[in-house]
């Protein structure tokens, strides 16, 4: 390594970087809360989606209510929040061989957001709190809900300013030469996109607790779900935010994908803060609240220039790991390069099903559903979990399931522990969540409601009688969902056994296959020799368009055509409908 | 070993502002001139389309609002269905529905291929309006009047379903619009609401 670190530190034997001493319990702390968080939000899932599947209906109403709030805050808000604390720790201090700044602070955020989520669940669970995930007013519940939200933010707002000191530090002690890697430049993204986000939830949080103690009389429920939204779809930006950033890391660990050109990444990453927190937007196309301008001018051109972001990402980083394996000799075909990819290795495998489901999947039908007319199909029906658990579930939780497999051995320094089902788990995994969020996309369509607990409509006063193929797609999703939890539960089981009674290792003989360490990390991947000729030959003129990587042009070729058939079948079934205006 | 190449994980020395190559310059403006059809699409479709969440919108108190609905009840009623009023109003009349923790009030009954003025709004606390099964959907708002122009297009006997979370009973807020045809005849079965009708005469 370039730099002698002078703070107490270790060197990692495969990537040779400086791991600061400091840094590396905060960021172990960070990613443990983050899976047992996870824990208990994929025990509600699995609650939820046999009570959703309406053949078993297993819970009674007010838990099925109640377990709905537990599982929003604890997938989307804790388990991905403390993982991006740990994305942001890591990213700050390893990558950059830097020392943190203030550790003391950053124990100390870490306990205020640790006092605000134990607050949280305990409201939660007591039954003071069933309002859901957003708490619409004038739905009210006990101050400790919105009390531990704020303490929660606190924190990770704190912890986000420790992360831009630890950039200062980093640059000022000169750590590093040049620009900041790629991967930290995502983080740096993520992390400006959580300063937007959380001052929001202030704005929010704080008159709804003063509110609900009485200090203020009411609060305009419009208002709410404006700046509610401001938070709530926010936050899902700092999620895709660091799982770009991810994805560009496993790709650069499993297979030693490439940056094919910096501006063009980068670019689009300041898209994505220039532009996408306006597209909370689009949870208010059918409000009363906002007439047509302001939903237009809010979601159109800003939310597409996030979608374009998203769309130049879904290009760089497939072709990123195609040019990095054809660099490495396997130039054979169109796809050789992802035929002969290390598909057994859980990191690899990880990222390309992210990669896929949040863009085939949570894309498209993301986009779609965010038009203003076509939300008038889609509002609140299942669609709309459909949508998410593509995008947050599938993408960004697989993204940061794989970066753990890598994290076990390079900053716990254990091996992966049942490494046999390690391999397997991201297939079952996703399997599960395509499924999954198929079903419900499809039951949306059929015009079922999300958020409900029967739609037999058992005690209403008028029977509905949905389409016959609503019990199909229900069981596609219940089956799917058992199958995801099952998966979640595997990774748990493994991030544990690893973490806690997993075989202690600090080095390992390169080359050769080891169980329980992934392959990017044995027999890290390797250009050829004469790697700048070969990128001068891919890159000739005479390849002409399909240039380096043809294989990936083909791909997103498939993607924009599979995007434009399923955005103008909506518009489709939309001119099907009453005139409405 | 200094290569041209480098990965995400690696600082990049020097300006790493560099042309890109012709095949990421393509995909970028495809991926542009698409999300430009995606934002046309939506001011052409108040345009030219016929389905636009537009509609008037206005601050309105409640209580007011209720009574209101009430008042229109009572106007236009023509019978009755599990105690709920039905109600006919005219083509091109306002037409006021509220929801209200756990019932939608009142039932209405509008003649396909006329347009209404419908306005929505919410006693209580945040309501889904969700027609099934034409898969329309708005979201109903307390102390918000949202009134939308909508023109049934054909008769049948149709249900409105809660589709957001206003509490334990949520789940068993249906309520019902009954579309008759042109020459007023309903195509479903009202029974209900007609023996309803005539003991209440
Ligand atoms: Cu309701």
């Amino acid at each position: 390594m370039s730099t002698a670190a002078t703070f107490p530190h270790r060197v990692c034997p495969a990537t040779g970087r400086v791991i600061a001493a400091a840094a590396e319990p905060l960021i172990k702390v960070n990613a443990v809360v983050a899976i047992v968080s996870l824990l208990v939000g994929a025990i509600a899932a699995l609650l939820l989606v046999l009570t959703r599947w309406q053949a078993v209906h297993l819970l009674p109403a007010v838990w099925y209510y109640r377990i709905l709030g537990v599982h929003g805050m604890n997938m989307l808000i804790f388990f991905i929040i403390y993982f991006e604390m740990a994305v942001l720790w890591f990213t700050s201090t390893v990558l950059l061989n830097a020392r943190p700044a203030n550790p003391k602070l950053g124990w100390f955020s870490f306990g205020l957001m640790l006092s605000g989520t134990l607050m949280v669940e305990w409201v939660q669970w007591t039954g003071r709190a069933d309002v859901l995930f957003t708490s619409y007013p004038p739905l009210k519940a006990h101050p400790g809900l919105y009390l531990g939200v704020i303490l929660f933010a606190v924190g990770a707002l704190t912890v986000t300013g420790l992360f831009f000191a630890t950039l200062v530090i980093a640059k000022r002690e000169k750590t590093y030469e040049g620009s900041v890697p790629l991967v930290v430049y995502g983080a740096v993204t993520a992390a400006i996109i959580a300063v937007i986000t959380l001052l929001h939830g202030a704005m929010i949080y704080i008159p709804t607790f003063l509110w609900s103690i009485g200090l203020i009389k009411s609060i305009d429920p419009e208002i709410y779900r404006m700046l509610w939204w401001a938070l709530g779809h926010s936050s899902q930006q700092i999620n895709v935010a660091a799982m770009v950033a991810v994805w560009y890391m496993l790709s650069g660990l499993t297979i030693g994908g490439v940056v094919l050109n910096e501006k063009v990444s980068r670019s689009a990453f300041v898209l994505y803060v220039l532009f996408i927190s306006m597209a909370s937007a689009h949870h208010l196309l059918v409000d009363p609240g906002f007439g047509p301008a302001w939903k237009i001018v809010n979601t159109s051109y800003f939310m597409y220039m996030a979608v374009l972001a998203s769309m130049i990402h879904g290009f760089t980083v497939p072709a990123g790991m195609e040019l990095g394996m054809r660099l490495r000799g396997y130039t054979d075909g169109l796809f050789g390069w992802l035929r002969r990819a290390p598909w057994g290795d859980p990191g690899f495998s990880s990222l390309v099903f992210s990669v896929v489901v949040f863009g085939f999947v949570g894309g498209i039908t993301g986009v779609t559903i965010g038009t203003e007319q076509i939300n008038i199909i889609a509002h609140n029906t299942l669609r709309i979990p459909g949508h998410f658990h593509a995008t947050v579930v599938s993408g960004t939780a697989m993204a940061f399931m794989g970066a753990t497999y890598y994290l076990l051995p390079l900053i716990f320094r254990r091996k992966v522990a049942f490494w046999g089902l390690a391999r397997m788990q991201p297939y079952l995994f996703s399997i599960g969540m395509l499924l999954l969020s198929m079903g419900m996309t499809f039951a949306g369509s059929f015009g079922v409601p999300r958020r409900h607990w029967d739609i037999s409509f058992a005690q209403a006063p008028f029977d509905v009688q949905f389409n016959p193929a609503v019990d199909i797609v229900l069981a596609v999703m219940g089956i799917g969902g058992i199958l995801a939890v099952t998966g979640a539960l595997a990774f748990i089981a493994i991030a544990v056994k690893s973490v806690f009674f997993g075989e202690a290792i600090t080095t390992w003989p390169l080359g050769k296959d080891i169980a329980g360490i992934p392959q990017g990390l044995t027999t890290p991947p390797v250009h050829a020799a004469n790697v700048d000729e070969l990128n001068d030959a891919l890159h000739a003129e005479s390849r002409g368009i399909a240039g380096a990587t043809p294989g990936t042009l083909v791909l997103v070729g498939i993607f924009l055509l599979a995007f434009v058939v399923y955005y103008f079948t909506n518009w489709k079934l939309l001119s099907f409908l009453w005139k409405v205006g | 070993m200094l290569t041209k190449v480098h990965s995400g994980l690696d600082p990049v020395p020097g300006v790493w502002w560099k042309p890109a190559h012709k095949a990421e310059k393509v995909w970028v403006a495809i991926a542009f001139a698409w999300c430009m059809v995606l934002f046309a699409m939506m001011p052409l479709w108040h345009w030219k389309g016929g389905q636009n969440p537009s509609g008037i919108r206005r601050r309105v108190d409640p209580v007011k609002y209720y009574q209101r609905s009430v008042e229109f009840a009572k106007q236009y009623k023509i019978g009755e269905d599990r105690g709920i009023p039905i109600v006919a109003p005219p083509p091109g009349a306002e037409v006021y529905l509220t929801g209200m923790t756990f019932q939608w009030f009142p039932i209405l009954q509008l003649q396909a291929g006329s347009t209404y003025r419908l306005h929505m709004s919410s006693l209580d606390v945040n309501h889904g309006f969700s027609l099934y099964p034409m898969n329309v959907n708005f979201q109903v708002v307390p102390g918000y009047d949202y009134a939308l122009q909508v023109t049934p297009t054909a008769a049948g006997d149709f249900r409105i379903i809660c589709n957001e979370f206003c509490g334990i009973g949520h789940h068993t807020m249906v309520g019902r619009v009954i579309v008759v045809d042109a020459a007023g005849k309903t195509v479903a079965d009202n029974s209900h609401a007609v023996i309803r009708d005539r003991e209440a005469k």
